[in-house]
């Protein structure tokens, strides 16, 4: 069961605030993931400081998507340890739950309400009480309101908030999905290729966002794209093979001999 | 880029608002014209409503309420049920019960107790779920209740586990075959092969009194009226949008902090709720109710209902309903063989021709004749009944070069 600091019960995951009196958000240890005998993660250790930006890089198969999947709920791990502060304990909530708790995912390809309007997308993705009885009767308030202005201000979709999802470009329905996890106001955004299939300028401006989302938020990005990850990250994690190879700025990634080897090297052959 | 601004689902505001008016006020007005039809003019006028034709317009609304169901569950939660015909038969049967009850001792055995069947199956007292049965609240209570925990079951059972689309049909038909079978056993208590009829009367009327017909029409059509307005609500409200959500992204859904699984459960059983009420409704128009009702095929036609009618507008379920309904009526009498392929035939020509079957055509052709404005009004906070219905950009760039 998760208790308060008084020990006291905690009847819905609603009222939980991660605890990072020691600085970190998330916490991933000893964790590993088999499917059929495929071993997707592998001990993998990881820890992400309250409001870092971290980057997450490695070729396909390393394990990228699925650590995600085990972070959000989406897939349950073999073994280890997954907390969110020092308290509370992913693997005993839901993907709901997870998400109420503070964790906003993205994911690779971009996922939006579609034959919802832009606003509309937003408003079901505010944070607040996500029941059956509480959806039937609601009415906007004015809070709210003000708050699905300012995400559309911040994704730059405040013309477009009566179309429907749908019509949007690709650039856009990222930039849309990215508003929709800023609406939850989560503590942790986990962003899965946020640039993939987006123009150089899109590219610049969505760099800009999630470095300014940085601070009040933490953000983790999986990318491929090595010019945005050194555009933006000042802390870059390698994964090869289910665990994580190095960890260090771009400088050092990019001198590591072992990631030259199995990750760079790749790229540039 | 120009089109793209032409969207013609984001400013009908007028056209949305008034949709529930509209239905409404048709309702009203062909339910009045009928009774003043009937009421009024003489067998051999040319304004005179038979009273067979009455009972024929009360089974099609019979029919529209249940595919307003279906659309419920399908047209906005992309939930396909191909077993919703078993909640109309549940609510059929609940309201068969209390109606061979009312038969009491004017029965071929004369048993003041015991339906006929039970008589001739040589049981001497009711099963224990006949109990009150002969009582109208209780029958009320059914009508919902047995529908309802039917559907919040299966439908825990299913979504918990994630269950959907293909599979998800399978079990319903499987659910619907499953009840047909276990109706017709005899031991059922619910009158086997024949199921229940020779009904008397309701709430003390006689119901072969052409009085009482015209009043279970008008009855239907106020529940119709009602249900309508209930589907209306729900699907403006955060509700609805949640559940078109739910349709189109549910892993998104859950990510943003829902719990889909509740949001489907409950709208399952409200809709089976629905099915049941039409199918209470059903049965004493038409003196009858047997397991046939629980048919495979029953089900599948209703969703060809709401197909040809266009889903995610309820109003498409209500006129799919009716004119499938009246073509079958006339079709049958001429060849009655050849229905299915015709309805079969229908299907095919609607899904490739109009996909968003008459509803679509419809909004079609108003947007030919009354182009949408570029001004987007700002307005989405009920927005989601018709950018529903206009999901692919295609259409809307299609008709702002036709114009």
């Amino acid at each position: 069961m998760i208790v308060d600091k008084h020990g006291s019960p905690l009847s819905s995951v609603d009222n939980l605030k991660p605890d990072t009196r020691h600085g970190m958000i998330l916490y991933v240890e000893d964790v590993s993931v088999s499917f059929d005998g495929f071993k997707a993660l592998n001990d993998l250790n990881l820890y992400i400081g309250d409001g870092e930006l971290r980057c997450l890089i490695g070729a396909n198969g390393a394990g990228k998507t699925t650590l995600m999947d085990v972070i959000t709920g989406k897939t349950r791990p073999d073994q280890g340890k997954v907390s969110f502060g020092q308290q509370i304990d992913l693997l005993e909530l839901d993907e709901s739950e997870i998400a109420r708790a503070g964790i906003g995912r993205k994911f690779q390809k971009p996922t939006v309400f579609e034959a919802l309007s832009v606003f509309e997308n937003i408003e079901l993705s505010l944070s607040g009480d996500k029941g059956i009885w509480t959806a039937l009767f609601h009415k906007l308030s004015g809070e709210q309101k003000d708050k699905i202005d300012e995400v559309l201000q911040t994704i730059g979709l405040t013309a477009e908030q009566h179309y429907p999802a749908g019509r949007l470009s690709h650039g856009q329905k990222q930039w849309l999905e990215i508003g929709m996890l800023l609406a939850a106001e989560p503590r942790l955004l986990l962003v899965d290729e946020p640039v993939a299939g987006m123009t150089t300028q899109e590219t610049e401006r969505t760099a800009e966002l999630l470095t300014s989302l940085a601070g009040k938020h933490s953000v983790v990005v999986v990318e491929h794209d090595m010019a945005f990850v050194r555009s933006i990250a000042r802390k870059v994690t390698v994964l090869h093979q289910g665990t994580v190879l190095a960890e260090g700025s771009m400088d050092e990634i990019q001198a590591n001999k072992a990631v030259r080897e199995v990750y760079l090297g790749e790229e540039q052959a | 880029m120009k089109t793209l601004l032409n969207s013609p689902s984001v400013n009908n505001i007028t056209k949305k608002m008034s949709s529930l008016h509209f239905v409404i006020a048709i309702l009203f007005v062909s339910t009045l014209y009928v009774t003043v039809c009937n009421l009024m003019f003489a067998e051999g006028s040319l304004l005179h409503v038979s009273d067979y034709t009455v009972s024929l317009l009360g089974k099609y609304l019979c029919y529209a309420l249940l595919a307003l169901a279906v659309d419920l569950v399908w047209g906005y939660c992309g939930i396909l049920s191909l077993g919703h015909g078993a909640f109309f038969a549940l609510g059929g049967y609940a309201m068969g019960m209390y109606l061979m009850r009312q038969i009491g001792d004017r029965g071929v055995y004369g048993n003041p107790e015991l339906p006929d069947f039970m008589v001739f199956l040589n049981w001497t007292e009711l099963p224990w779920y006949w109990a009150g049965s002969d009582n109208a609240l209780v029958m009320i209570l059914l009508v919902f209740a047995g529908p309802g925990l039917l559907a919040y079951i299966f439908g825990t059972l299913a979504f918990r586990s994630r269950v959907s689309g293909v599979y998800l049909s399978i079990m319903t038909q499987a659910m619907t075959y499953a009840l047909l079978l276990s109706f017709f056993r005899n031991e059922m208590g619910f009158g086997g092969n024949n199921g229940l009829t020779d009904f008397k009367e309701i709430f003390g009327f006689s119901l072969q009194s052409p009085n009482t017909k015209l009043a279970l029409f008008v009855a239907t059509a106020v529940m119709l009226a009602i249900g309508y307005a209930i589907s209306h609500f729900i699907v403006n409200s955060k509700m609805g949008r949640v559940v078109t959500a739910i349709r189109d992204a549910e892993d998104r859904v859950r990510f943003v902090g829902y719990k889909p699984q509740h949001y489907k459960v409950w709208i399952f059983v409200v809709s089976a709720m629905l099915a049941g009420v039409a199918g209470a409704l059903y049965v004493p128009q038409v003196g009858i109710i047997n397991p046939g009702e629980f048919s495979p095929l029953n089900s599948i036609e209703i969703v060809i209902w709401v197909a040809i009618g266009g889903r995610g507008t309820l109003y498409g379920a209500l006129v799919g309903a009716i004119v499938v309904s009246y073509a079958k009526t006339r079709f049958t009498a001429i060849m009655p063989e050849a229905w299915l392929f015709g309805l079969g035939g229908l299907f095919v020509l609607v899904t490739l021709l109009l996909p968003k079957g008459l509803a679509g055509l419809v909004t079609n052709l108003m947007d030919k004749i009354d182009p949408p404005s570029t001004d987007n009004k700002p307005n989405s906070s009920d927005g989601s009944a018709n950018t529903s219905t206009n999901k692919s950009a295609d259409d809307s760039i299609l008709t702002a070069e036709n114009k």
